[in-house]
């Protein structure tokens, strides 16, 4: 297995470790698994609480006791490789988290969005996914009375629906647009996804999957069946694909001039 | 100095109808809250593009009209204006009641209203929002305080002191509602440092407006307690200063943001290209809530006549009501600028301006938060000793005297 | 003077006793409705069996005294630190204790036979873990977790004492 095919080296199978974890160290899901496998020693380095996990459970898909504080996780959007037309990533995500079109886009939640971008200068058109930045410095956080919103330690940006009262002063403060409020009473949600009326929602980057070494179901799909524009892993770790390319190629992150330093970077915008 | 005699008010029809039409409106708020709970803000104009709607519009104008209604109780305690003494005790109370009636409006509109007790015990202290929770809560207080320490002889000495304590915390708390707004980096229309004083200079402006109406309502249902044509030439006069500062912010603002190239987009909106934001702006805000009323309390011919005085009034906070919408929906109605200098498309409404028609519950909600105002000032008007019994024997004491 | 003093005191009493018959739920008032279970007329609740072979995570007198403060700290620790443990999850319960309903899916909590409504209609305790949270497992998914919940004394002690911080 290469990592030159971006396609092959997102989509390893969460959990299970590549014959050649060593020689490809880009492979996200792949390396995770290996630190969860290492044992016990390595989760109770990452967690400063007595582990619940038991001693020798070690199986490489173990439900994990806690998130990796020391990771950032990101996104890459390979802005030249994302399809004119093509929704792959929306369709995953509205399959994946249970939101869908109900034919009133403005009070329709939207986790993930395809925008149309066109100089009106040179006529360059562009398509890319937006969804929510997962900004280092997020002003949804920064404004939220009850601390609803919050950040990981990990980096990703996410609503406590406990603790969310549904005042809306994050729309007011997002600068992506990427929260959406919800309008009407909501049944069968995903179990991995609870969402509910009165309360504000985003894009979690499917920390469900995230947890389990999986990765989000947008860059899942992007790279099975779309153009395979999408990458996720941790941008702190040096070792891993999307940092390198992150530090290889020039990317960009969308007004970068807030300095909010979202987690969402694009290339060839 | 004259000793001025406070009572409560007497029992007129004109009061109780006036009291039984404002409970019947709060109910009305009480019902469409609920109404807007039960089905989701599905029902409410408010969307994903614009989540601060109507509600909002109201719930703001009360907190801000009631922070500068207090500035009567100041001009007498803190500046040392005998002539408004007679008027502390009302403009106190009154600043409470529209406090009250503003946050019953906020709180019946959050997504989960059932869930306050969480926004009470849970803190993220990084957010304004926050801070203004303590800010609301701790005017109730010391007002109250303020209140009582005025109605109690033997406490009265310490009027002055917890007055400007009540001053100082009137201007921190209009600063707060203010930066709800002007700390919003993401928001062109809003991300103003000079929201905060523009805000103040608004309850300046609105607070007197409503406490003249009040005055001259009261004057009206309660028969015998008569504003003197000199104090109304001054209240007049005063509240054309207020004006003129709220004006004078505005247009600052608006030049400040016209100036860069950067804002000139969301100042064309506001100003010229946004359908009903202009309107409102220029029509509502600058003409009948700013100049109208600047012509009928500085021209001789009419600041002497209660009529055109209350008109005036009635017009600042029409206006008002107008500026508001501008500032809070007309600043959400124009596109976030997500990628600067482009045109963007999208089916979540990017690089689109953000609709907005509200809705009959929104409305209804609002002026329930209003009715709920006027109906704790009646109440407390009748039950406390409130109102003096004759202004004109202090003005004239006072005048007298100095 | 003093007759305005006595006026608000009486009102503010009258807030504060309405507000107390209205909203205020009285320490003790839920328990004393289960142990009075024979002197009722309500029958009492068929509280759904777990899935056949599997044993609850902790014995059914701790759950049923203890499960909301567990779900409670299970709660912030996933969402908060992405604690994935199937113990004490919400998940868990409802997918261990699903019941089918006369269309052979699981039943929602608009059902009355649901595991968390059995035992909450009858206690009058209303939750509203429901209003974000799916009620029933995702259809056909029947292996949620089924790890051994062998959770140990010293992981259990240091679980509670989360729960009470």
């Amino acid at each position: 297995m290469s990592c030159t095919d971006n396609k092959t080296c997102t989509c390893t199978p969460a959990g299970s470790l590549p014959a050649d974890g060593e020689a490809s160290p880009g492979i996200e899901a792949g390396r995770r698994a290996f630190i969860k496998a290492g044992g016990a020693f390595a989760t109770i380095a990452l967690t400063p609480t007595v582990t619940l996990m038991a001693f020798g459970g070690g199986k490489a898909n173990a439900a994990q006791e806690s998130l990796d504080p020391k990771a950032r996780w990101g996104l890459l959007i390979d802005v030249a490789k994302c399809g004119t037309g093509c929704s792959e990533c929306v369709s995953a995500c509205q399959k994946e988290n249970g939101w869908q079109d109900t034919g009133h886009p403005e009070t329709d939640a939207q986790w993930i969005r395809k925008v149309t971008v066109k100089n009106p200068k040179s006529g360059a058109v562009a398509e890319l996914p937006v969804m929510c930045q997962h900004c280092d410095e997020p002003p949804c956080a920064d404004v939220c009375p009850t601390g609803a919103s919050f950040k990981r330690a990990d980096g990703i940006v996410l609503v406590d629906k406990h603790l969310c009262i549904g005042c809306r002063y994050c729309m007011m403060a997002c600068p992506y647009k990427a929260r959406s409020f919800i309008h009407e009473t909501l049944i069968d949600q995903k179990p991995y996804a609870p969402r509910g009326k009165g309360t504000v929602e985003s894009c979690t980057m499917c920390v469900h999957r995230v947890d389990r070494g999986e990765i989000p179901a947008c860059v899942e799909s992007c790279n099975s069946t779309g153009g395979g524009a999408m990458m996720f892993g941790n941008l702190n770790d040096p070792q891993s694909d999307i940092a390198k390319r992150v530090a290889e190629l020039t990317s960009t992150q969308l007004r970068p001039d807030l300095g909010v330093d979202p987690g969402v970077h694009y290339t060839y915008l | 100095m004259a000793r001025i005699i406070y009572r409560e008010a007497r029992s007129r029809t004109f009061l109780w109808v006036f009291m039984a039409l404002m409970a019947a409106l709060v109910v009305t708020g009480l019902s469409s809250a609920w109404y807007m709970e039960h089905h989701g803000h599905i029902v409410t104009g408010m969307n994903n593009g614009i989540v601060w709607g109507l509600p909002h519009v109201f719930a703001i104008f009360l907190i801000v009209a009631a922070s500068g209604i207090l500035n009567m109780a100041s001009l007498a305690s803190v500046f040392g204006k005998t002539t408004y003494k007679p008027k502390a005790r009302l403009s106190g109370l009154m600043s409470i009641a529209l406090l009250v009636g503003g946050l019953s409006v906020l709180v019946l509109d959050l997504g989960r209203p059932d869930r306050l007790t969480v926004a009470m015990t849970s803190y993220n202290f990084k957010s304004i929002f926050a801070w203004n929770i303590f800010l609301y809560t701790g005017f109730i207080v010391i007002v109250g305080a303020y209140l009582i320490v005025q109605m109690t002889r033997s406490w009265m000495k310490w009027t002055g002191a917890v007055g400007t304590f009540a001053f100082v915390w009137r201007l921190i708390l209009t600063t707060g509602t203010g930066s709800i707004f002007g700390w919003l980096v993401a928001r062109e229309a809003f991300n103003a440092a000079m929201l905060a004083p523009l805000f103040i200079a608004m309850s300046l402006s609105l607070g007197l407006a409503i406490f003249i109406t009040t005055r001259l309502l009261l004057d009206y249902g309660c028969g015998d307690r008569s504003l003197g044509t000199e104090l109304i030439e001054r209240l007049a006069k005063l509240l054309g200063i207020f004006i003129a500062t709220t004006l004078y912010f505005q247009l600052l603002m608006h030049l400040t943001n016209l100036y860069s190239a950067a804002r000139g987009g969301v100042e064309r909106f506001l100003l010229v290209e946004g359908g009903i934001y202009p309107l409102l702006f220029w029509g509502g805000f600058v003409i009948l809530g700013s100049l109208i009323p600047m012509a009928l309390v500085f021209l001789p011919a009419f600041n002497r006549n209660r009529m055109m005085v209350g008109l005036a009034s009635v017009l600042v906070i029409a206006g008002g009501l107008a500026s508001i919408y501008v500032i809070v929906i007309g600043g959400q109605a124009f596109p976030l600028n997500i990628f600067p200098g482009m045109e963007v498309s999208s089916s979540f409404g990017d690089g689109q301006i953000q609709h907005y028609v509200p809705s009959l519950p929104e409305l209804l909600l609002g002026i329930g938060g209003w009715a709920l105002a006027a109906l704790i000032t009646l109440v407390g008007v009748k039950i406390l000793p409130i109102l003096p019994v004759e202004d004109n024997v202090t003005l004239n004491a006072a005048a007298a005297a100095g | 003077m003093k007759q305005w003093i006595r006026q608000v005191l009486a009102t503010a009493l009258l807030a504060v006793a309405l507000g107390a018959m209205a909203g205020i739920s009285w320490p003790g008032m839920a328990s004393a409705g289960e142990e009075s279970t024979q002197v009722a007329a309500v029958p009492a609740p068929a509280i759904p069996e777990a899935k056949p072979g599997t044993e609850c995570v902790r014995d059914p007198e701790f759950m049923r005294r203890n499960h909301m403060d567990m779900l409670k700290h299970k709660r912030d620790l996933t969402v908060h630190e992405g604690n994935r443990l199937p113990e004490f999850s919400l998940n868990e319960c409802i997918a261990c204790h699903a019941v089918k309903g006369d269309d052979g899916k699981n039943v929602t909590i608009a059902d009355s036979r649901h595991f968390c409504r059995s035992c909450h209609d009858y206690a009058a305790v209303e939750v509203d873990c429901f209003q974000c949270h799916a009620s029933r497992p995702e259809a056909g998914d029947t292996a949620l977790q089924s790890s051994p919940h062998g959770m140990n004394v010293l992981a259990l002690s240091e679980f509670l004492k989360g729960v009470q911080e």
